[in-house]
């Protein structure tokens, strides 16, 4: 307690990092993975490619990852969007599975009467495909959100400062009050954003509730 | 007017659904297709809001054919009911009804609130409307379905086995209160079902279809019934067996219908 | 691309592979290490996953550790654990097999709890004892969403074992993390190539096991794709 109280300011400017480099990639990761889950649930072929290639995009070490990215784009090594682009992909590569599945959820009869009602396509998707595929959707958002809050972390090793650095300083100087900070707020983080996804989720879907009930 | 003029489907796997079906249903006119699954009638029915499109031959509304139609424009114009009623589960019951106003750019309150006089018009509570789907009963959801495809003051409805899907007792519910609908809306239907007995009981016209889609029988359920065209029709209506048998017996007075096995199944109205 | 043209040629160079610096060596350190952790993994979440699969006790415990799991951060664990335990071996294998053991345990159970109860009731009603049936019955129908289970696990182990190098100097993140101390970045870049095709081949190796026990579980379908179904990971 002595050593939070003494460092309380570090720590509150590590958090910030720590939810903006998480917050980004999460809704990078959403927005990427929808047409692409999409895309993989309407297409057989690029079902097979887009999961093959998220498949190995994930076999990847996030560490690698994030020490190959600065080669390929020309970023500076400690740059935070390295962190936020391998986040990103990686929750692309949680995701995209994720998105087709909720997109190969909604049943064939309602995307038939959608049709038959007369929506265009585009107003079918807005109006019916995502919609419906929102309680599958939001369940893979609710893993990669929590998974991506607890890889910024490695960042930490290479220079990305985020909650992270609590361990390899604390682990440095040999402060365990550092580490152990670190790893509480880290959970605490990603149970918060997994409870504001949820939330979301919920006043997204009251039909969900409605019919439970 | 719904004109089919020699078409044909025949899918990139070289099944043939429909082989060459010409046929006119006139305005105001119920026409039912009935016939066994695949043998086509769906697709016929899919045909004239262009879910499918005929591999050759054309099908036109009243004398313009439907191709030269945008797709969403035609759907939006022709009313459709579907098996379960087809209605989407996010929405509440009025906004399922409100549908095709909406997207037609009705503003949303008035849509809705027209919505729960349909809602009133198919024998449903309008307080309903703020339920969802999942929350009513099969023929609650049926009836749902009606007043969506009458949303939009359709001139034509496509119902494919709209009340297959719910017990026999509310099914003759529906039947007749779709009868008492139509003859108050007077609006040109093509009715797709398997089951001869809905046939007879909606149709002013009643097409029998063998697989393919080819015509066995075409004419009015007594016509079907007094002269079954072939022993597929006859085997396809029941010709012969005991329930369609009927005779009359006296029994106190009064004369009492009986079935080929003997069993009473109604009385003779004097 | 410059940066790796410099990597590749640093892995392509013979002197990389010779001596007590060899990346040979950091290669069988690395595999050698994710080994032993998923042995462990195995020796307690299977037989765990599949006692709680067969009596259907302690699924909320299953649910709760692989939900919670994902939260915790390895590397957290990891320096923890460092400063406890000093700098060796035991530090890293306890913090890899926090993290394996929820993909192992949660695939022996889901394996095990998909078995058709039907099928089992027909086993017990033709006389086979529990043992029989868990060994002749659930454990082979229960073989590829188990082994989906052991995957994941390989893949987050393999990919986090870069991390033990933090604190204990062995493994390929060791010539990582001698990049990121000296600031040779050709040094780093090297060592994430090579960590990320051993992973991709520990990857495709555990896919070709799973469909080949698709095959035997399932014998007249097609591989279940979606029994090949790695649950959730939560990788360095």
């Amino acid at each position: 307690m002595n050593w939070l109280s003494q460092n309380l300011h570090i720590v509150w400017s590590l958090l910030l990092d720590h939810l903006w480099l998480s917050i980004v990639p999460i809704v990078l990761a959403l927005v990427i993975s929808i047409p692409l889950g999409w895309l993989a649930a309407r297409y057989p072929r690029a079902r097979t490619a887009l999961l093959t290639g998220t498949g190995l995009l994930y076999a990847i070490p996030s560490l690698a990852l994030f020490i190959m990215i600065p080669a390929i784009v020309g970023l500076s090594a400690r740059s935070p969007w390295v962190a936020i682009i391998g986040l990103t992909l990686y929750g692309c590569a949680l995701m995209v599975r994720g998105a087709a599945d909720a997109f190969g959820s909604v049943s064939r009869e309602t995307m038939l009467a959608a049709d038959a009602l007369g929506h265009s396509p585009w107003a079918r998707f807005w109006a019916v495909e995502l919609p419906l595929s929102g309680p599958v959707l939001v369940s893979s958002l609710r893993v990669m959100a929590v998974s991506t809050v607890s890889l910024v972390t490695i960042g930490a090793v290479i220079g990305i400062s985020s909650l992270g650095t609590l361990f390899t300083d604390g682990f440095q100087r040999g402060i365990d009050a550092s580490i152990i900070t670190g790893i509480v707020l880290t959970v605490v983080v990603a149970f918060a954003i997994d409870a504001v996804v949820l939330l979301l989720g919920r006043l997204a879907m009251p039909w969900q509730a409605a019919v439970r009930a | 007017m719904i004109e089919f003029a020699a078409v044909r489907k025949e899918y990139p796997d070289g099944t043939v659904a429909v082989e060459d079906f010409s046929l006119v249903v006139p305005s105001h006119a119920v026409v039912v297709l009935v016939g066994s699954s695949g043998c086509g009638k769906t697709t016929l029915l899919r045909m004239v809001n262009r879910m499918v499109d005929p591999t050759s031959g054309t099908v036109s509304i009243d004398g313009d054919d439907v191709r030269a139609m945008d797709k969403v424009q035609l759907r939006r114009s022709i009313g459709y009911v579907l098996q379960a009623g087809g209605l989407l589960p996010h929405r509440t019951v009025a906004d399922n009804v409100a549908t095709v106003p909406v997207l037609e750019g009705a503003n949303r309150r008035e849509a809705r609130r027209a919505a729960l006089g349909l809602l009133e018009r198919v024998g449903l509570d309008p307080a309903l409307g703020d339920r969802y789907p999942l929350q009513l009963s099969g023929g609650q959801q049926q009836r749902v379905g009606v007043a969506r495809a009458l949303a939009a003051d359709p001139n034509i409805l496509l119902m494919d086995e709209p009340f297959g899907a719910v017990d026999p007792i509310v099914r003759d519910q529906l039947q007749e209160e779709m009868r008492t609908l139509q003859r108050e809306l007077g609006k040109t239907i093509l009715f797709v079902t398997h089951d001869i007995d809905e046939a007879f009981a909606l149709g002013d016209e009643v097409l029998v279809l063998r697989k393919g889609a080819e015509i066995a029988q075409r004419g009015t359920p007594a016509e079907i019934l007094a002269h079954p065209a072939d022993e597929f029709v006859s085997r396809f209506v029941g010709a012969g067996t005991a329930r369609r048998t009927l005779s009359v017996r006296e029994v106190d007075g009064r004369r009492i219908v009986v079935d080929g096995d003997d069993r009473p199944t109604g009385v003779l109205a004097e | 691309m410059n940066l790796f043209a410099e990597a590749l040629a640093h892995l392509f160079d013979p002197a990389s592979w010779q001596g007590t610096n060899s990346l040979g060596l950091r290669i069988l350190e690395h595999l050698g290490f994710s080994r032993a952790v998923l042995l462990a993994a195995a020796a307690i979440g299977i037989p765990a996953g599949v006692l709680i699969g067969h009596t259907g006790r302690g699924r909320g415990l299953v649910v709760a550790l692989t939900s919670g799991a994902r939260a915790i951060p390895t590397l957290g664990l990891l320096t923890i654990f460092g400063l406890a335990l000093g700098i060796g071996l035991e530090a890293p294998f306890l913090a890899l097999l926090v993290l394996a053991l929820p993909p192992v345990l949660a695939g022996a159970y889901a394996g095990v709890e998909a078995v058709d109860r039907q099928v089992v009731g027909a086993a017990r009603a033709i006389g086979m004892t529990e043992r029989e049936i868990v060994q002749r019955v659930e454990l082979p129908l229960a073989a590829p969403v188990l082994i989906g289970g052991v995957r994941s696990a390989a893949l987050q182990v393999i990919s986090t074992a870069t991390l033990a190098a933090y604190v204990s100097n062995t493994g390929l993140g060791r010539p990582i993390f001698q990049g990121v101390k000296a600031g040779d970045y050709e040094v780093m870049l090297a060592g994430a190539l090579l960590v990320a095709l051993l992973s991709l081949v520990v990857e495709l190796v555990f896919q070709a096991i799973q469909s080949a026990a698709g095959r035997r579980a399932e014998p007249h379908t097609v591989p279940a794709r979606a029994s090949a179904r790695a649950p959730e990971r939560n990788t360095a």
